[in-house]
């Protein structure tokens, strides 16, 4: 093997090749998009080179005599808490490349996670729990603005709604998919989400990279992105889903804008988005006409001109040191509905700087900004979704404790049709056919085995949400929603609890 | 034998009133007549043997809780529990009954002239030839034979003071994995709880319902055959495992 | 309002017990033995530490004023609080509230009763109407004045309660010498905070009292929406949601009795999605507005005002309830027993249904 610089030999994987169980059948060779595996013809077998390996695991997975594992490098830094591999790794590639630091996946850095100090309540005694199953279990969510007061008229045994009630989006669970562009996943992920989304009866996000024509038929289900870029963003576009969403910011990368590179804008992305092939799509940082919050109430109401008012126009932001007083703000803007996305949000590409030092958690991001909006007596003008980062059914059910009406699922729908978190996605070649627009791998995901494993994560999530709901005494999720009292902290300090509006347990 | 014991229920807590009912039958009666009862507990609890209990008044929580083998009549309305976890023996009552009547049932026969109330028949059970049967006269609340796994409830929907309501509720039979429910007339579908379907009755299945129906107008001066010209609703779950695939393991 | 900075730092008790009530259509008066012996039949149901009753007619010489029932834990406590009553009403009567001494009650708070009326100049809330200057005074009380508490603020009515068995409550209280055509009784079975005279049951906010028997568990979201529309929960006691809730949405946002029972025990979904449009709309909208407000959890509760009195179970009815009728006086109660005992021969006994209410009103 030639000399490679010290950056390349430091790889963070090795892969072992059980030579016993190997029969050269090359499935390795064709899977594996980073060339990691290759023929060698002078030994006439396969061979490979530990350096472009990501650990992905789609080798192993593919190997029909399961010949392969995939380790992490032994060869290991002298210990030290303080200089970790990660940062030396980091230095050697800047110092080879002068390049700024990019990542694909949400932050994996050791920070705290509040989900996992806040525990749930049960019923014992005093109340009965309530068995899903058996009894009735209501997880129906809307989403959109409503009145704080609502009169009806009476008349001989019945009884009508004086008024309309402003726009809507009804979901059957409280979980929708996340906004991931076309462009940093592909058409048959849509087409997956989108498929699920409408036998589910819930929604899924477009994300920045537009509407594929195709996938109109699915708009009941489909809330439609407008964000810094205005990627595929027409009147139609607009008109197509059941809400359109201004994107201000994303968890993973606040306060900057977007980049998806040319190697992953293809045929259908390049029309979709109306940018030129094989070059890069650029989202600018800030909305460049929303430099102040006035600007977003005319944006906002620009949008609701533009669909005659008929659906609810959500903003989303990243969750910031401010975001308190920012969703206020939002809100008083015009917002049906306000999306926060926390620090853990995933991304296709992020410059890893930004993804793991900037934003705070969505735990303590959505606590305040309920404890905010219900201060100051708008909380019932919009609905509160936030995502970033929720991994089980139980940091669901922890979210609408704390004042959420509904989350999004990324990087969960994802690792659901088979994402190892491998974090190459900006790369263009996923060898999963997740984050990639190349033919030969997008095919490897089918749009309708793809929808049948996000409907079956929801539905389990659906029954595990609704098992915990009826342990809790409760029927309904309106009755969990803000319910702070069901949650107690444990290792947690006075701050965050006082934060969090949430007791210790034990008391 | 025949020896009848009366006791007079007034004023009398239901500590004493039990002790005074325990004290009659060890010192051999078979009858025991009670009158003035106003809400007394646990009448009847865990008694067991060839012993016939007259009530009258209102009986309270849990009557014939445990009961293993007498025969109560109770002429007037009953509270809640009523034959909560009962071996085997009978419960007649002259009138309605209330919430969670027949819980966990194991054996014996309760029979209801008119109303019952929420969840009843809960998580009945039956083994060879131990089953238990309700037959109630009237209408029933939601839940009716939730959980059940054996024995069978027969419900008339006749005897009401409710005369606009539907027979029974949601959630009919939710959670059912043995046994069956017999309803004379029709419910819609979607009172059905999950795993259930309605089937047609078999010659056994008329019966059953012949015979308990013909005790039960005994009982209460009906008759039978107008009671039986009309057509009952038999609902049985489609499986034994209905949540046999809801898991899946981690480890 | 603005949550207090601690406003989960709370603990509550729940409400597990009895309930009793009875109305006369034509407001004859029914003397205080009648639901103390309904009580005393139910008194397994409570553990003796709260017991209280509601009544309404009780006082036909101040019929137009407000009769403030105080407890106080000491003489300076009821000072301080009278003091503050001055600055924001006229007194017409200041008196104790007869009490019979009895060895089953212990310690027994100051017992209080003021008549009053809203000062021509306030000196506070001039802008708000009079009814929301009474809830304001009173909150305020309840709040600042440490040891006393305005149990009961409502015209010609009064709540009686503690720590006791209902019965003994009713002896303390002297409760057979009253006379009225509404009441309700309460037997108690806290396990939470124990002792506190001010957690029994009824409670009340002017003319509204509730009787509770089971536990709210969506108490910790309904505390939360009733600060935001300037109610604030310091009773410690789930119940407490119950009124407030009543009296904004039916006298400040003006829904019907009906439609406030619908907002606590709503139809389920599929329900709803089985209705004629009209009502679907409407529940929906119901739903969607006010699911804050959605009382979850076991309850049976009777809610009375001078006018009516009305029963509600929860919507998959987890805690008794009979309703029963003879001639004018019609009866709620969760024993059957309990009513026999005061009234043996009934015209008519039944069960309601989940979450539909029993609504009765005297005749005008």
């Amino acid at each position: 093997m030639p000399f490679k610089p010290i950056s390349q030999k430091f790889t963070d994987f090795v892969i072992f090749r059980d030579d016993s169980r190997c029969i050269n059948c090359e499935v390795c060779v064709r899977q594996c998009s980073y060339e990691a595996h290759y023929w060698d013809d002078t030994r006439q077998r396969v061979s490979f080179d530990s350096s472009k390996c990501t650990g992905c695991h789609r080798c192993a997975a593919q190997c029909p005599t399961s010949c392969l594992t995939i380790r992490r490098n032994p060869s290991e830094f002298r210990e030290n808490a303080f200089w970790t591999p990660a940062f030396i790794k980091h230095i050697y590639k800047q110092s080879d490349t002068g390049g700024i630091l990019l990542s694909g996946s949400g932050s994996p850095a050791e920070k705290p996670v509040y989900w996992d100090n806040l525990q749930l309540d049960a019923s014992q005694v005093t109340n009965p729990s309530i068995d899903p199953l058996r009894e009735p279990m209501e997880l129906r969510t809307y989403l959109g603005a409503k009145p704080d007061i609502a009169a009806f008229e009476e008349t001989a045994g019945t009884f009508r709604l004086k008024g309309e009630m402003p726009p809507q989006i009804r979901l059957e669970y409280p979980l929708m998919f996340a906004a991931m562009s076309f462009g940093s996943i592909n058409f048959n992920l849509h087409k997956a989400m989108a498929q699920a989304a409408t036998e589910l009866g819930i929604v899924y996000n477009t994300g920045e990279g537009g509407l594929h024509p195709s996938l109109y038929g699915y708009g009941a289900n489909t809330i439609v992105q407008v964000a810094s870029g205005r990627f595929g963003v027409h009147k139609d576009y607009l008109n197509a889903g059941a809400a359109v969403e201004i994107k201000v910011g994303q968890g993973a990368k606040p306060g900057i804008g977007g980049h998806l590179p040319g190697e992953k804008i293809d045929e259908e992305v390049s029309r979709t988005r109306m940018v030129p092939l094989g070059s890069d799509a650029i989202s600018p940082a800030p909305h460049h006409d929303i430099y102040s919050i006035e600007d977003l109430l005319q944006l906002i109401y620009a949008i609701k001109e533009a669909t005659r008012y008929r659906v609810p126009v959500s903003v989303k932001i990243a969750a910031v040191h401010n975001a308190p007083a920012i969703a206020s703000g939002i809100v008083r803007a015009g917002a049906d509905i306000v999306v926060i996305d926390g620090f853990r949000g995933g991304t296709g590409a992020a410059p890893t700087m930004i993804r793991d030092n900037v934003g705070i958690p969505i735990e303590l991001a959505l606590a305040a900004v309920d404890n905010r909006l219900r201060d100051e007596g708008i909380r019932n003008h919009a609905s509160l979704v936030v995502s970033g980062g929720m991994r089980c059914s139980a940091d669901v059910v922890k979210a609408i404790a704390l004042g959420a009406d509904a989350v999004y699922i990324g990087t969960a729908a994802l690792v659901a049709v088979g994402c190892t978190l491998c974090g190459r996605c900006y790369t263009g070649k996923c060898p999963w056919g997740i984050a990639t627009n190349e033919a030969r791998l997008k095919k490897r995901q089918n749009p309708d085995v793809a929808a049948r494993r996000l409907a079956n994560l929801i539905r389990a999530w659906g029954h595990e949400i609704q098992e915990m709901l009826g342990g809790m005494g409760l029927n309904s999720i309106e009755s969990l929603r803000g319910n702070r009292d069901k949650l107690r902290g444990i290792g947690l300090n006075q701050v965050e609890l006082d934060i969090l509006g949430v007791k210790h347990a034990g008391r | 034998m025949g020896k009848k014991v009366e006791i007079d229920a007034a004023g009398v807590y239901y500590r004493q009133l039990n002790e005074q009912i325990h004290t009659a039958l060890e010192n051999g009666a078979d009858t025991v007549e009670i009158f003035n009862i106003r809400g007394q507990r646990y009448i009847g609890n865990a008694v067991e043997g060839d012993v016939r209990f007259i009530l009258h008044g209102v009986p309270g929580q849990d009557l014939g809780a445990f009961m293993r083998g007498p025969a109560i009549r109770v002429e007037g309305n009953a509270q809640d529990g009523v034959g909560n976890t009962m071996d085997d023996g009978t419960i007649v009552i002259n009138g309605m009954a209330g919430d969670v009547l027949g819980y966990a049932m194991r054996g014996g026969r309760i029979l209801v002239r008119s109303d019952v109330g929420y969840r009843v028949g809960i998580h009945m059970k039956a083994y060879m030839d131990k089953s238990p049967v309700i037959v109630a006269g009237g209408k029933a609340g939601d839940f009716l034979g939730e959980y059940m796994a054996g024995g069978a409830i027969i419900l008339l929907g006749m005897d009401t003071s409710k005369p606009e309501a539907p027979i029974t509720g949601r959630s009919l039979g939710t959670g059912m994995h043995g046994g069956v429910i017999y309803i004379r007339g029709t419910v819609p579908r979607y009172q059905l709880g999950p795993g259930l379907h309605f089937e047609p009755l078999t010659p056994e299945d008329t019966a059953f319902i012949t015979k308990h129906v013909r005790d039960f107008c005994t009982e209460f001066g009906m008759d039978a055959a107008m009671v039986l010209d009309a057509d009952f609703a038999k609902v049985k779950p489609f499986s034994h495992r209905p949540y046999g695939n809801m898991y899946v393991g981690t480890n | 309002m603005k949550a207090p900075d601690t406003f989960w730092q709370f603990d509550k008790d729940i409400s597990g017990c009895g309930v009793f009530g009875v109305i006369d259509r034509k407001k004859n008066l029914i003397s205080g033995s009648m639901p103390i012996s309904a009580m005393c039949t139910m008194h397994d149901r409570g553990n003796g530490l709260g017991g209280g009753f509601a009544a309404y007619g009780i006082y036909p010489h101040h019929a137009d004023k407000y009769a403030f029932h105080l407890m106080c834990d000491d003489q300076t406590s009821l000072d301080k609080a009278e003091k503050v009553i001055k600055e924001f009403f006229d007194i017409a009567e200041s008196q104790p509230i007869p009490t019979r001494k009895t060895p089953a009650i212990k310690n027994p708070p100051i017992v209080w009763r003021f008549f009053v009326t809203p000062r021509q100049v306030r000196p506070r809330w001039e802008h708000l109407d009079e009814a929301d200057y009474v809830v304001s005074v009173v909150m305020h009380i309840n709040k600042t004045v440490a040891g006393a508490f305005v149990f009961s603020s409502g015209k010609n009515m009064g709540a009686f309660k503690g720590v006791g068995f209902p019965e003994d409550i009713a002896d303390f209280f002297r409760l057979d010498e009253y006379n009225a055509y509404i009441w309700t009784g309460h037997n108690r079975f806290p396990t939470n905070t124990p002792g506190w005279w001010g957690g029994a049951h009824p409670f009340t906010i002017l003319d509204w009292a509730i009787v509770h028997n089971g536990e709210i568990s969506s108490y910790g979201i309904n505390k939360r929406y009733l600060c935001q529309h300037d109610y604030e929960c310091t009773l410690m006691t789930d119940t407490e949601v119950v009124a407030y809730l009543l009296d904004l949405l039916i006298r400040k946002h003006g829904l019907s009795k009906r439609m406030a029972s619908r907002v606590f025990a709503p139809p389920f979904w599929d329900e709803i999605d089985r209705m004629p449009e009209d009502e679907r709309r409407a529940c929906e909208a119901l739903r969607m507005v006010y699911g804050s407000a959605m009382l979850n959890g076991p309850f049976a509760i009777l809610v009375t005002d001078g006018k009516s009195m009305m029963g509600l179970n929860d919507r998959v009815k987890l805690r008794p309830l009979i309703v029963a009728e003879k001639d004018d006086m019609v009866f709620m109660s969760s024993e059957e027993s309990s009513i026999r005992e005061v009234c043996p021969e009934l015209d008519r006994v039944w069960a309601p249904k989940a979450g539909e209410p029993v609504i009765v009103e005297v005749e005008a």
